[in-house]
């Protein structure tokens, strides 16, 4: 089944006060995402990632086109309290804590009694807010307020989860945690809808993604059809690596000097890496590290944003 | 229903823990107070003094805790962006706005009670204090309980002026809300004026323009009837509910301005 789906839906707003100028944030954006699906929604800033989210939550109104979750039109009461959102640098309530925020929100969800306390509880949990659920938010730093905001999505059990930019301002420790948490959400069929312009995250999350530039739908599909993989080289770190070494190897491979004798060799792909250790073992040289060069998330991504053309300013 | 209230609940608690109404009402409290000391620089007329000076007291720092808290419920909310995770919930734009309201109110009541119980409070010492021929010559007893219907007209007008600052927030900035909220209270309490213009001009438009605003203005003059307690002057029954019944219907009508103004809002 479809959990969300939009048909040409194009958001224009108006710039300027004394002679305001249509300005067009999302261009006849066509997409639908499946249920169960991690889809990765990426963009560079300014490319109308958040426009996307606010017109699916009903925070602003398109000028045309259509979007539908679970297949229920965005203002359906009834689909919204199967659904969840984070939108990007969430700001709550200062004098509330983190678990009556959560009981607040629980209970506008319609969770009631010993279920809304149970859902606030595991949902605190999840995001590893322990004895801080009693504090006031006022107190909370930008990583805390950031867990709790995905807690927040997550409180009424929701089968869709709309998450912006959901890594911000959270620590490597919290960005493992919450990516963790992600696929555990869609190891229980829950479907998670995230923009993000941290490519990493969505290589490691991703079965499906969409790329919009400016305002347009660039491209939009499985992870595994849109990046090959393929083999573009080696990279290989080395310490103590002699002059004569260096000699030997040049032509063979470009080398970049790092600090304290550390070199970074790039091989081309025909040229096997076992071939090199045995010549560099020979000479006493200790390899730190080797790794493959693929085409990655990232080149796509580039090839992508400089495709587009420069928008219009009118809409 | 239950959304509302949940809503007005969450701005009840957010409310009373925010120190700005806890300190308006503490200064309010203070004021009754002080208002005892100033009566004894006055030969004879403490208890008129005393009156007076509480129930200003009372209706200008319930203005304060209605125009700042009733400011930020919608104007700080866009400001700050919180709005955005909570019209994601089941929840429409007109039950936010009227558990907004509900909540303030509830705010508002909760302050004015404080302050009333200071004030009677000044009133009862005053009362023990005071020699049987100084309170015979009283126009009306200390603790008098007509004093309750200037408080409940208080309470009305400062109902009024919460949906009046709800309407100004829920499209414009805060300090914007605030300045007409406040600029719309001290219009309010000259608008009678307005009704006679017609008789001071010849033009028939500017006749027609003043009796226009006039109705368009909220006519907060007949909510004042503090002079008419302190000094014993009858207040109607009829006086009382027609104001009030006024500040329903002026009060539904704007809280339905401001839910056509926020339902078509775009929150960028």
């Amino acid at each position: 089944m479809t959990a969300i789906e939009t048909e040409k839906l194009t958001k224009d707003f108006h710039l300027g006060f004394w002679r305001p100028r249509p300005y067009r944030a999302l261009d006849a954006l066509t997409m639908t995402v499946e249920e169960g699906e991690v889809f990765g929604f990426l963009g560079p800033n300014g490319a109308g990632k958040s426009t996307t989210l606010k017109l699916l939550m009903g925070l602003i109104f398109p000028t045309s086109g259509t979007a539908r979750i679970l297949g229920k039109p965005v203002g359906d009461l009834d689909m919204r309290r199967r659904i969840g959102f984070l939108p990007e640098n969430p700001s709550f309530y200062d004098y509330l804590t983190a678990e009556e925020l959560l009981e607040y929100f629980a209970g506008l969800s319609g969770l009631r009694g010993e279920e809304r306390r149970r859902r606030v509880s595991v949902s605190l949990d999840e995001v590893g807010i322990g004895g801080e659920r009693r504090m006031k938010l006022r107190s909370f730093s930008k990583g805390m307020i950031q867990r709790v905001g995905v807690a927040q999505a997550l409180v009424a059990e929701p089968s869709v989860v709309f998450l912006d930019e959901p890594m911000s301002g959270l620590d490597p420790l919290g960005r493992r945690h919450l990516r963790q948490l992600m696929l555990r959400l869609r190891d229980r069929g829950c479907t998670v809808f995230f923009s993000s312009h941290i490519l990493a995250d969505a290589e490691a999350l991703c079965s499906q993604v969409g790329i919009v530039v400016q305002g347009r739908l660039m491209a939009i599909g499985r992870m595994a059809d849109m990046v090959a993989f393929e083999l573009r080289g080696w990279e290989m770190v080395v310490a103590n690596l002699p002059d004569a070494t260096r000699e030997k190897l040049s032509g063979r491979v470009s080398m970049t000097a790092l600090s304290n004798q550390r070199y970074t060799l790039e091989l081309p792909p025909n040229e096997t890496p076992h071939r090199l250790i045995q010549t560099l073992a020979a000479d006493s040289v200790e390899v730190v590290s080797l790794n493959p060069i693929r085409t990655t998330l990232e080149d796509y991504f580039v090839s992508m944003v400089n495709a587009a053309a420069p928008r219009d300013l009118e809409a | 229903m239950r959304s509302i209230l949940l809503v007005a609940s969450a701005v009840y608690r957010e409310s009373v823990r925010d120190r700005v109404p806890l300190t308006i009402a503490g200064f309010g409290v203070l004021l009754v107070f002080a208002s005892y000391l100033i009566s004894q620089l006055t030969a004879g007329q403490d208890l008129k003094i005393i009156k007076d000076l509480g129930l200003a007291a009372l209706n200008i720092l319930g203005l304060f805790i209605a125009v700042f808290i009733g400011i930020g419920l919608v104007a700080k909310e866009v400001d700050r962006r919180s709005i955005y995770t909570l019209l994601s919930k089941p929840l429409t734009r007109e039950q936010f706005l009227i558990g907004k309201y509900l909540g303030l109110v509830m705010t508002l009541a909760v302050n004015l009670a404080a302050m009333c119980v200071a004030f009677y409070a000044v009133l009862f010492y005053q009362d023990f204090v005071a020699s049987e021929g100084l309170r015979a010559s009283w126009p009306a007893p200390a603790m008098d309980p007509k004093l309750m219907i200037a408080v409940a007209l208080i309470f009305g007008e400062l109902m009024l002026v919460t949906a009046v600052a709800l309407f100004f927030s829920s499209f414009s900035s805060p300090l914007l809300s605030m300045l007409l909220t406040l600029g719309l209270w001290i219009a309010g309490h000259f608008n009678a004026d307005l009704r006679q213009f017609e008789a001071v001009v010849d033009s028939a438009a500017v006749a027609y323009l003043a009796r226009g605003v006039y109705y368009l203005l909220p006519n907060l003059a007949p909510f004042n009837v503090k002079a008419e307690v302190v000094h014993a002057v009858p207040v109607t029954t009829s006086h009382v509910v027609l104001t009030l019944a006024y500040a329903g219907v002026y009060i539904s009508a704007v809280l339905l301005a401001a839910m056509a103004v926020f339902r078509k809002r775009d929150f960028k």
